[in-house]
């Protein structure tokens, strides 16, 4: 047996540097990170990254930081299996692995001009930071914006000084929920759907799209479906395991898609034809 | 393309020749009527008359075990991409084993392309031989047309009375040819036997299952939610043996092997199972195909349909393996025959 180097393949990394590490829960951190001579990830809002840790191995990470903010990029991890737990453990100017950014993202194009509805579950928020960010940093090519956030309590919540500065702002309507809170908690009690009835909004203007744990969605988009929302206004990014990233090794497959090439992002239309997708 | 013989008497040595310049791959008994591809370096080693051997030799061309990257963590996150490679003629193969090869190189040929498996590849060459007659019941090459030759090999070897019948598809399979001096010119007896095998193969080599092969994805496409699924879920194992012994099953999982130094060690990828549990699942311990029936009629899907829309090409190729594997016994046209009744 041979071996035989090669300088171009799908699985290189890049080397990136964490500059900046925010704790942002108990369960929670952001890293920023600096790729190689300064370089952009040049990505889109909802794509994602292959972060790896040599002898720990890759997972897959939403981008949470919007392109428009160009420097560096944002991670948010929830220690939640072996190389997120060792990604804990790292401090600033500590090196990862990158490969990517992989997958389609939210739709930019197709909502400018529209308003906009947007709504996370929990972490879903992280991958839609990134396209509310966008928004905000463009907010003159778009419509209405409405942000709904919903959480399990007021601890598990995450970007808390953003979320107040996104309330603050008065050209977006921001809302949030926790399933459930102690007495002093002056915000809504109820589940995310509990919010979509109130929001007022011109259906056939309105673009949605939802980012949150697979449960989640089908609630969420029979609400909006009720509230008259075409099916091809909606957008949902799928949760599957991207392990190569590349289209082959099988695991993030539903049916005939791959969710790391041909998602994760995609519209309800489309969502719909891929049985048991949500 | 040329056509060319090769006496009976002068395999062995071309066998010869053949491991004289290169590794030499062919199909050895193991007894018991079981076969693999091995190493070999003259025709008695070899098995001319095999069933389908365990594995197929995709193991040659995505090995169970091959290393990406080449790390070193002693000055941060270095790495160095390599490609393991060797030089092998792989003999004796199968038409559905070429058609498995020919699935393996669009899925790896497609954007973004890996190109780990396309050196790989080339360094591999592929001599074919065509089965005269069917290894066993369990085959169904005849309904996905894989029992002709259609192509993806450097040489093609068909036996007649006294010599084989070699087609030359390549240069680098003419090569061998003029190299090697033991071929004859080809004559018009051998012409004649040849159709007249081809005559007789289409007699005996009927579709297997009562299906045109362009009706098969439908078929699958209509059954989707049929009670067969609940049926072979339940008898099902999920052992994962099915998709090892596939010629076309190509999932794998991508892990770190370090070394005791922990500092180096090796990105790795091995082949892994769209059968197991937790194959589908996320970090948040979601696994999206739980049930058996589900992974098993996604398996099938995977063979019959997905790839179908996808690459234009049933992933198939009737090598029968996984029926014959099943510790369960579940028989791949036994299923096609369930569902197509169920729809009836």
């Amino acid at each position: 047996m041979e071996t035989v180097t090669i300088n171009h393949t799908g699985y290189h990394i890049k080397r990136g540097k964490i500059r900046g590490i925010t704790p942002l829960t108990a369960m929670e951190k952001m890293f920023e990170i600096e790729l190689p001579g300064g370089d952009a990830l040049d990505h889109d809002p909802g794509q994602f990254v292959e972060v790896s840790l040599f002898g720990v191995g890759e997972a897959p990470i939403s981008i949470c930081s919007s392109p428009t903010r160009r420097d560096n990029f944002e991670l948010t991890v929830r220690a939640a299996g072996r190389l997120t737990e060792a990604l804990h453990q790292l401090q600033v100017g500590d090196e990862v692995g990158i490969r990517g950014p992989f997958g389609v993202g939210f739709p930019i194009v197709p909502l400018e001009g529209n308003d906009i509805l947007l709504i996370a579950g929990g972490l879903g928020i992280a991958p839609l930071r990134s396209l509310i960010n966008f928004v905000i940093d463009n907010r003159r090519d778009f419509g209405k914006v409405d942000i709904l956030l919903g959480c399990r309590d007021p601890q598990s919540m995450l970007f808390c000084e953003e979320l107040a500065y996104w309330e603050e702002r008065i050209d977006i309507n921001f809302c949030c929920s926790v399933d459930r809170a102690a007495p002093d908690w002056a915000g809504n009690i109820g589940v995310i759907t509990s919010l979509i009835p109130g929001v007022t909004l011109d259906p056939l203007k309105t673009f949605s799209v939802v980012c949150g744990p697979p449960v989640m969605y089908r609630f969420v988009v029979d609400e909006l479906l009720q509230k008259g929302i075409p099916e091809k206004q909606i957008y949902l990014s799928l949760e599957r395991h991207m392990k190569c990233g590349l289209g082959k090794c099988g695991h993030c497959q539903i049916h005939d898609v791959y969710c790391c090439q041909d998602g994760p992002v995609f519209s309800y239309d489309v969502v719909k034809q891929i049985k048991g997708a949500i | 393309m040329n056509q060319t013989l090769l006496p009976k008497t002068r395999l062995d040595d071309f066998i010869r020749f053949l491991s004289a310049r290169q590794k030499v791959i062919a199909p050895v008994s193991l007894g018991n009527n079981q076969y693999k591809f091995d190493e070999v370096s003259s025709l008695d080693e070899i098995s001319l008359h095999y069933i389908p051997t365990i594995l197929p030799p995709k193991k040659y061309y995505m090995p169970q075990h091959e290393t990406l990257l080449k790390y070193d963590v002693s000055k941060g996150q270095e790495m160095e991409a390599v490609v393991e490679v060797e030089e092998l003629v792989l003999f004796g193969v199968h038409t559905c084993d070429l058609a498995g090869i020919q699935c393996l190189n669009m899925v790896f040929s497609d954007r973004p392309k890996d190109l780990h498996y396309l050196i790989r590849k080339n360094y591999l060459t592929l001599i074919g031989l065509e089965c005269n007659d069917y290894c066993d019941s369990y085959a169904n090459c005849a309904m996905l047309r894989n029992h002709l030759p259609k192509g993806g090999h450097d040489l093609f070897f068909t036996e007649l009375a006294d010599c084989y019948y070699v087609h030359v598809n390549t240069h680098r399979g003419d090569e061998l040819v003029e190299k090697s001096g033991l071929f004859d010119e080809m004559n018009t007896q051998a012409e004649g036997e040849l159709a007249e095998l081809r005559t007789r193969k289409k007699e005996r080599f009927k579709s297997e299952v009562a299906i045109r092969y362009q009706d098969i994805p439908r078929l699958f496409d209509e059954t989707f939610e049929s009670p067969v699924w609940e049926d072979v879920g339940n008898r099902c194992l999920a052992c994962g043996n099915c998709t090892n012994v596939c010629p076309t099953c190509y999932c794998f999982d991508v892990m770190d092997e370090p070394d005791l130094d922990l500092t180096k060690g090796r990105r790795i990828r091995v082949w892994d199972s769209c059968q197991h549990e937790v194959f589908a699942k996320v970090a948040g311990g979601e696994s999206f195909r739980e049930e058996r029936k589900d992974r098993k009629r996604h398996r099938f899907n995977r063979k019959f349909k997905y790839p179908v829309d996808r690459y234009r090409r049933i992933f198939c190729t009737g090598c029968g393996r996984c029926s014959r594997t099943c510790m369960a016994k579940i028989d791949l046209k036994e299923t096609i025959n369930a569902l197509m009744e169920e729809r009836e």
